[in-house]
């Protein structure tokens, strides 16, 4: 009984309708929000004291890292509840999440590129969270290699599904390990974003970014989410009325 | 009444595919020695690449020795279930009454006798070639057989995922290369501490905590992952 | 005189309301087939019918079916281990390792599931005598063939699933082939396999997996499903 509503719950057609109305409520919050924030944080923030305004790109650079690394848990988790009830919407669900998460780890690291030459001086520089988020990236990218390289949709959607398990299994331990490769390298590292010292003036704007992109996030992952979902359903009865629907307002 | 089900132990699956294996294994004599030859000429690229002093070379020793290690070991993967998938015998595994867990270990128990452990042995020999001191040869030693030993476990998760590629080999190298830097970081300090005269039970108490967690984790993932990809 | 009524009424092998889907599109469904100790089933049916998914799906390899099979009155996953000591699955591919001889093969598989009769007795039924060491790389393709077959001696096994057991081998070997798969009757097994000969065995049984199609999809041009979306657009 229970397991019936929960098999409902991943049957594509009812995601598809049930998330349609969602679009341009998490469209407008999300955009408000960002668009709040960045003002906030860009033009109204204080300056930091010893970095001066180039601090400024934490306001991107932290809410990217946060749901890249969020985002691989999304996708893993995902690929455990198909596997494990054996549903097809979650793996459509994880299949979406990795391009979404692979970008937001790049732009973290580019970010983190970008603030790292008025601070260090350098493009690029070896330190345990940069270092971290390079890993992640590799993660991402192996996802969607092994993704791609089946012919066989069941197949790579499995195969996906444990290697995602297997990546977040290891995840810890490898932030872990870079962490302790870095105290061995750089002993005086000087931590930037060491929360309890960052001031509330500057919190804020960084607590409202973060919540911005964690529901932009889930905008973009509902709309890869439902093209996922046409694509594999693109021969049944519903998914070809709505194209017709679409194209007679259209 | 028929008879009762097959008078092998849960052991016994392991014992059978672990002979089957190294006899497969002594068949092909002279694939052993691909990955000892990679390692040489892979070793021999840095002081033609970077510089042949000694003092340049000892520095970098430890690390580089480490990840030709790895490379070698990673090499290798890519045939450690190909053949059988490919002649069928794969499939039979999975359908056996003998436990799929103990026969994955049995297979990369032994994959690591002909892949890893040579190249642990080999080490030393190439350490030497680049300048790496005295202090640093045991602990070399210690940290490569026990990370190659994880190393082989984790690969076979991988393996496991690209077997039914056709051009696995590339793809499996990009999923696990990852997997191992955990193991890399903790053995090329291992053998960079010891060098500096520090203690090193640290760096081998993790690499071997690295290496019972595999062989938990690892043949579980790896017989899941042999199931999906003999499915398709 | 009700007990053995009842167990006969069991089944050995029973396949419920099977159903298998490849590539998201539906094979087959509905497959109800009984196998009691004697029968010999054929699976029949065009290519791409979904015979060789089947078979994969009754010897244990894909778990992805829909409906249920049962062993000896047990659902499947419950009792798959006992299943997988009374069956045994000869695919297309052999399941031979080219780099041992047979001998040593058909060790492997001594040590998986047990042995009814000696190796040698075993390769020498068909008809490798003097072969028992030679490399499997140096024998043809039918004698290749024919080291998997020697696992049908071999085995305990009451339940034969066998997918074109016949190809590759010559008309000796199919006789011989029929005759051991009447002998496996004979003793109480069950057999079911698939085959493009014609085979001479008195009591099969067809199950032709076209009854069990599902009824095609209708669409504008008529073909079960499109791969361009061009005649939808109005």
């Amino acid at each position: 009984m229970a397991w019936q509503w929960f098999h409902r719950l991943g049957s594509p057609r009812w995601f598809y309708e049930k998330t349609t109305p969602w679009l341009p409520w998490l469209a407008t919050l999300s955009i408000a929000l960002i668009v709040t924030a960045a003002v906030w944080g860009l033009a109204f923030a204080p300056a930091d004291f010893k970095q001066g305004n180039s601090y400024r790109i934490i306001y991107i650079h932290v809410p990217a890292a946060f749901l890249a690394l969020a985002g691989y848990y999304i996708m893993a988790i995902s690929g455990a509840v198909g596997l494990i009830w054996k549903m097809k919407l979650p793996f459509m669900v994880m299949k979406a999440a990795a391009p979404i998460g692979a970008l937001l780890t790049f732009v973290s690291l580019v970010t983190g590129s970008i603030w790292g030459k008025p601070t260090w001086g350098t493009w690029w520089e070896w330190d345990a969270r940069i270092t971290s988020m390079l890993i992640l990236f590799f993660l991402y990218l192996g996802m969607i290699a092994l993704q791609q390289a089946f012919t066989q949709r069941d197949t790579a959607d499995k195969a996906s599904a444990v290697l995602a398990l297997v990546g977040m299994v290891n995840i810890p331990i490898i932030y872990k390990s870079v962490d302790w490769w870095n105290t061995l390298h750089q002993p005086a590292t000087i931590k930037f974003t060491s929360k309890s010292s960052i001031d509330p003036s500057m919190l804020y704007p960084l607590l409202m970014m973060v919540i911005g992109f964690y529901l932009f996030y889930a905008l973009i992952l509902l709309l890869n989410t439902r093209v996922e979902i046409l694509r594999r359903e693109n021969r049944t009865q519903w998914v070809n009325d709505l194209i017709s629907t679409t194209n007679k307002r259209a | 009444m028929r008879d009762s089900t097959p008078a092998v132990s849960l052991f016994g699956g392991f014992v059978a595919s672990f002979r089957r294996d190294l006899l497969i294994a002594a068949r092909h004599k002279a694939e052993l020695t691909n990955p000892l030859v990679f390692f040489l000429i892979a070793v021999t690229l840095i002081p033609l690449g970077v510089s042949p002093e000694k003092t340049v070379l000892a520095l970098l020793a430890p690390g580089i020795v480490w990840v030709m290690a790895l490379l070698a070991t990673l090499l290798s993967l890519d045939g450690l279930f190909r053949s059988d998938y490919d002649d069928g015998s794969l499939e039979q595994m999975l359908i056996s009454p003998q436990s799929l867990y103990f026969t994955v270990m049995a297979k990369v128990l032994v994959h690591w006798l002909v892949s890893g452990l040579p190249v642990t042995l080999q080490a030393p020999l190439l350490a030497l070639m680049l300048s790496l001191p005295v202090d640093g040869y045991l602990p070399l030693l210690a940290s490569l057989a026990l990370g190659t030993a994880s190393m082989s476990l984790i690969g076979a998760v991988g393996a496991a995922l690209t077997v039914s590629l056709r051009k696995g080999g590339l793809l499996l190298s990009l999923i696990v290369m990852p997997l191992y830097i955990p193991v890399l970081i903790f053995g090329a300090s291992a053998v960079q501490t010891a060098v500096q005269g520090g203690a090193i039970g640290m760096q081998l108490a993790v690499l071997g905590a690295f290496l019972a967690l595999a062989i938990v984790l690892a043949p579980i993932a790896a017989l899941g992952a042999l199931r999906i990809s003999t499915n398709g | 005189m009700t007990e053995s009524v009842t167990e006969a009424a069991i089944p050995l092998l029973e396949l419920r309301n099977l159903g298998c889907e490849r590539d998201e599109r539906l094979l087959f469904s509905g497959l109800n087939v009984q196998l009691f100790p004697s029968d010999v089933v054929q699976i029949g049916g065009p290519n791409g019918a979904g015979k060789t998914t089947l078979l994969r799906a009754l010897a244990g390899i894909s778990t992805d079916y829909l409906g249920q099979i049962r062993y000896a009155g047990q659902a499947l996953p419950e009792a798959a281990w006992e299943f997988s000591g009374d069956s045994l699955y000869l695919g297309h591919l052999p399941g031979i390792k080219k780099a041992l001889t047979p001998a040593e093969n058909l060790e492997w598989y001594k040590a998986q599931s047990g042995a009814a009769i000696s190796i040698k007795d075993a390769l020498a039924a068909v008809g490798l005598y003097g072969y028992e060491d030679t490399p499997c790389y140096q024998l043809s393709a039918g004698q290749l063939r024919r080291v998997a077959l020697a696992r049908l001696h071999l085995s305990r096994a009451r339940i034969w699933i066998l997918d074109e057991p016949f190809t590759a081998i010559d008309k000796l070997g199919v006789s011989q082939l029929e005759a051991l798969i009447a002998q496996q009757s004979a003793k109480g097994g069950v057999v079911i396999l698939t085959s493009h000969q014609d085979l001479s065995l008195p009591q099969l049984r067809m199950v032709n997996l076209q009854d069990y199609q599902p009824a095609r999809d209708k669409t504008k041009n008529g073909l079960g499903g499109l791969s361009d979306g061009d005649s939808y657009h109005a």
